[in-house]
């Protein structure tokens, strides 16, 4: 009998919960694998399904995203193996899947410690709460690949964004592992869309788009580059997340600063009289 | 009134064992005499329970005490938090199997079990799990900003809990998922009408794998719960139930270090402004009394109507009333179940009957009620005044005095004028006034045009002789917390 011929995995871009092939028709390769190649033109189409996402997103209760998030955990231990088939150590899997996991559970909390009841002087209700700022795209680390991405896309999605992640490109497989785990765990379309390919081609495209509010320059390791991408974002006054330093540690207690400068505080008056 | 076709709900999902024991230490076990839990709306026997003495007690406080220190107060907050996840799941995956037992053990209708206790028991226990790993940032200690520094919260050690037949699995939810999040470990004792649901969530315990110890189920009737709550090996007590109990069991505590959080009666005022939309102000005077049989604490058993429009607003909760379905609890189309014990039957009718005997008016729609098991028809009493009994003690069912009122100011005084402080309800449309009269209202939740809300993340509990600790939300980690 001869040996089974196996049935390669194409590995494409993740965008509005579909795995299109970058528009550009380009490729590159990677673990002598081919993988999407995505273009300025992919970038903004990402852009287009994350804001689509945000009103479903942001509108649901916070209970149902962290029920997703859960989910996102659970359907990543179920395929732990693949992963580490694909070079990502064990306990880098472990940790990213305890990550989720931990976002999960902030998104009905983060608001109870991040927001609350002002005691204006004057016979006024006043409540301050916070509230998504709506598309965020952000530049996965280069290294943990498949933890450093979990580690800046839960913290910007569990409280109601949307992103447009630019995966690490010298580890992609992982990432786009990552979407189709993102896409079986009831994930609404378009809430995460990943990008592979070249930081210098996407990113600037991100962060000079009008229509994104926020970027995490997390993984972007060029200063120059940085101070360019920040720039950029200076247009729209985007909220900027700087690059992490090199030595960061991704599998240390990731803490709320994550969630909370992706937020806006929304603060609400009303009189008090019969 | 529409003929509907029963529609009963198939009790073929759960498998009721004849007899039970005692859940301790990850088993069951033989305990004290066997009991008879029986279906309200049947009075047919369902399974007979083991009442716990003091010394089974004596060996589940035990048993929780060599959990906590050896397991789960060590634990890392990451894996007790993968535990309560996985019960909360358990929960989801066997809601249908767990609502069609409460409602066969308590009497409330299927489609409250379904709807309402079971979503919740499961939210409740999802919600708590994502405290366990982030306890320090609940604002009891610990500080966020130097992650490795400072006091981290450490939990109190074994949780006596003690919970009532109303709310049986939620009860239990409110109080095991704060306690295990926060790193103790309880024994609970369910109240003795209703303790199926809880020795089933003992099986829960056990399918998740949850360490043997950390809960124990001891079911019991008043002896048991006085046994638990006196024995010195606890370090924290919970109760949910009446106040006169409440009160014994702070003095039981009295001059010991044992932490105490009391979750009592109520007699909330449902205050309806002549500005309100009266349709929906009568369906939250519907919900807020008749829910449940009114065997609620929080239920809205007085309402304080603006005298301009109490006359319509009563003409249309009694149309409303008339369309009430009292029966079958497993019915998918009933509104109203049965009463959960031939005691507390008893005890309804007795101040029921000492209402009209006192002066007030009363009113039942036409309701055939089923002729074996425990039933009391919604009833309204009219022409109440604050010295009558039905207007002061808590009813516990589906009974609502109406009394009315003309200022704000007055409405105020008349809801604030009992020894309870548990909820209280307001419709209007105004805005301002709503927040004016939260402001005044000495109770612990004040829905505005809503009533009988609950979620996890919203801390509920009582002023004045509620009660006090509040459980839910952030607030509720701080009676399982050694702050």
């Amino acid at each position: 009998m001869s040996e089974r011929v196996a049935v390669r995995k194409t590995y494409k871009l993740f965008i509005g919960g579909k795995f299109p092939r970058s528009e550009s028709g380009r490729s590159y390769l990677v673990q002598d694998t081919n993988v999407s190649l995505a273009s300025r033109k992919d970038a903004r189409d990402a852009v287009v399904a994350a804001r689509a996402a945000v009103p479903g997103w942001a509108g649901a209760t916070a209970y149902n995203r962290g029920q997703i998030l859960y989910r996102v955990a659970e359907m990543l231990e179920g395929r732990r193996e693949q992963f580490v088939a694909l070079g990502v150590p064990a306990d880098e899997v472990d940790a990213a899947i305890d990550r989720w996991v931990w976002y999960a559970g902030w998104s009905d909390k983060l608001p109870q410690v991040y927001g609350g009841a002002n005691p204006v002087a004057g016979p006024y209700f006043n409540l301050s709460a916070p509230e998504p700022t709506g598309v965020v795209a952000v530049v996965a680390p280069q290294s943990p690949a498949l933890l450093g991405l979990v580690s800046v896309v839960a913290p910007a999605i569990v409280t109601g964004n949307t992103v447009v992640a630019a995966a690490s490109p010298s580890a992609p497989l992982a990432a786009v592992t990552l979407a189709e785990v993102l896409a079986t765990s009831d994930l609404p379309g378009g809430v995460v869309n990943i990008l592979t390919g070249r930081i210098t081609e996407t990113v600037p495209t991100l962060a000079n788009h009008l229509d994104v509010n926020a970027i995490d320059l997390t993984g972007v390791t060029d200063a120059d580059l940085a101070t360019d991408l920040e720039v950029g974002a200076a247009q729209n006054l985007k909220r900027v997340l700087r690059p992490a330093p090199a030595d960061h540690d991704w599998f240390a207690d990731p803490g709320i600063t994550r969630m909370t400068a992706l937020l806006e505080t929304k603060t609400v008056w009303h009189p008090k009289g019969t | 009134m529409f003929e509907y076709a029963p529609a009963p709900e198939s009790r073929a999902i759960v498998d009721i064992r004849p007899t039970y024991g005692l859940f301790i230490n990850g088993e069951f076990v033989d305990g004290g005499d066997p009991h008879k839990s029986i279906n309200p709306a049947t009075e047919e026997v369902l399974a007979e329970v083991s009442w716990a003495d003091a010394a089974d007690v004596d060996r589940a406080v035990r048993a929780a005490r060599e959990a906590y220190d050896r397991v789960w107060g060590p634990m890392p907050g990451r894996d007790r938090a993968k535990y309560l996840f996985r019960i909360a799941r358990l929960i989801q995956e066997r809601s249908r199997e767990l609502a069609v037992l409460e409602s066969l053990d308590n009497g409330k209708p299927i489609r409250e079990s379904r709807d309402v206790d079971l979503p919740l028991v499961a939210a409740h226990f999802f919600y708590y799990a994502g405290w366990a790993d982030k306890l320090e940032y609940a604002g009891f200690g610990g500080r966020p900003t130097s992650q490795h520094s400072g006091p981290q919260p450490r939990p109190l050690g074994v949780a006596a809990q003690v919970i009532p037949w109303n709310f049986p699995l939620l009860m239990l939810a409110w109080k095991i998922a704060p306690a295990l999040a926060a790193g103790n470990t309880v024994v609970l004792k369910p109240a003795e009408t209703t303790p199926l649901t809880a020795l089933l969530f003992a099986e829960i315990c056990q399918q998740a794998d949850l360490p043997a110890g950390v809960v124990n189920i001891v079911t019991g009737a008043g002896e048991t719960g006085r046994a638990l709550v006196e024995h010195p090996g606890v370090d924290k007590v919970a109760f949910t139930g009446s106040t006169e109990v409440g009160r014994a069991i702070a003095r039981a505590v009295a001059g010991t270090r044992k932490k105490l959080t009391l979750e009592l009666g109520g007699k909330a005022a449902n205050i309806v402004f002549d500005d309100a939309p009266v349709d929906q102000a009568v369906e939250g005077i519907v919900n807020g009394i008749f829910f449940n049989q009114g065997h609620v604490c929080c239920a809205g058993s007085r309402l304080l109507v603006q005298e301009s429009v109490a006359d319509r607003v009563l003409e249309s909760l009694k149309r409303r009333m008339a369309q009430l379905r009292v029966g079958d609890p497993l019915d998918k189309n009933t509104d109203i179940g049965a009463i959960n014990s031939a005691a507390q039957l008893a005890r309804i009718r007795e101040i029921s009957d000492s209402g009209s005997a006192e002066g007030a008016e009363r009113w039942s729609p036409p309701c055939e009620l089923p002729e074996r098991g425990f039933w009391f028809a919604p009833t309204v009493f009219t022409g109440v005044t604050q010295a009558h009994r039905i207007a002061r003690e808590e009813i516990f069912g589906p009974v609502l005095s109406v009394l009315t009122f003309r200022t704000p100011a007055e409405a105020v005084e008349k809801a604030n004028n009992t020894p309870y402080g548990l909820s209280a309800g307001i419709w209007t449309d105004k805005g301002s006034r709503i927040l004016w009269l939260a402001d005044r209202l000495r109770a612990g939740v004040v829905w505005a045009n809503t009533f009988n809300k609950f979620d996890p993340t919203s801390p509920f509990g009582g002023y004045k002789e509620s009660g006090y600790g509040r459980e839910g939300g952030r607030h509720g980690l701080e009676g399982y917390l050694n702050v």
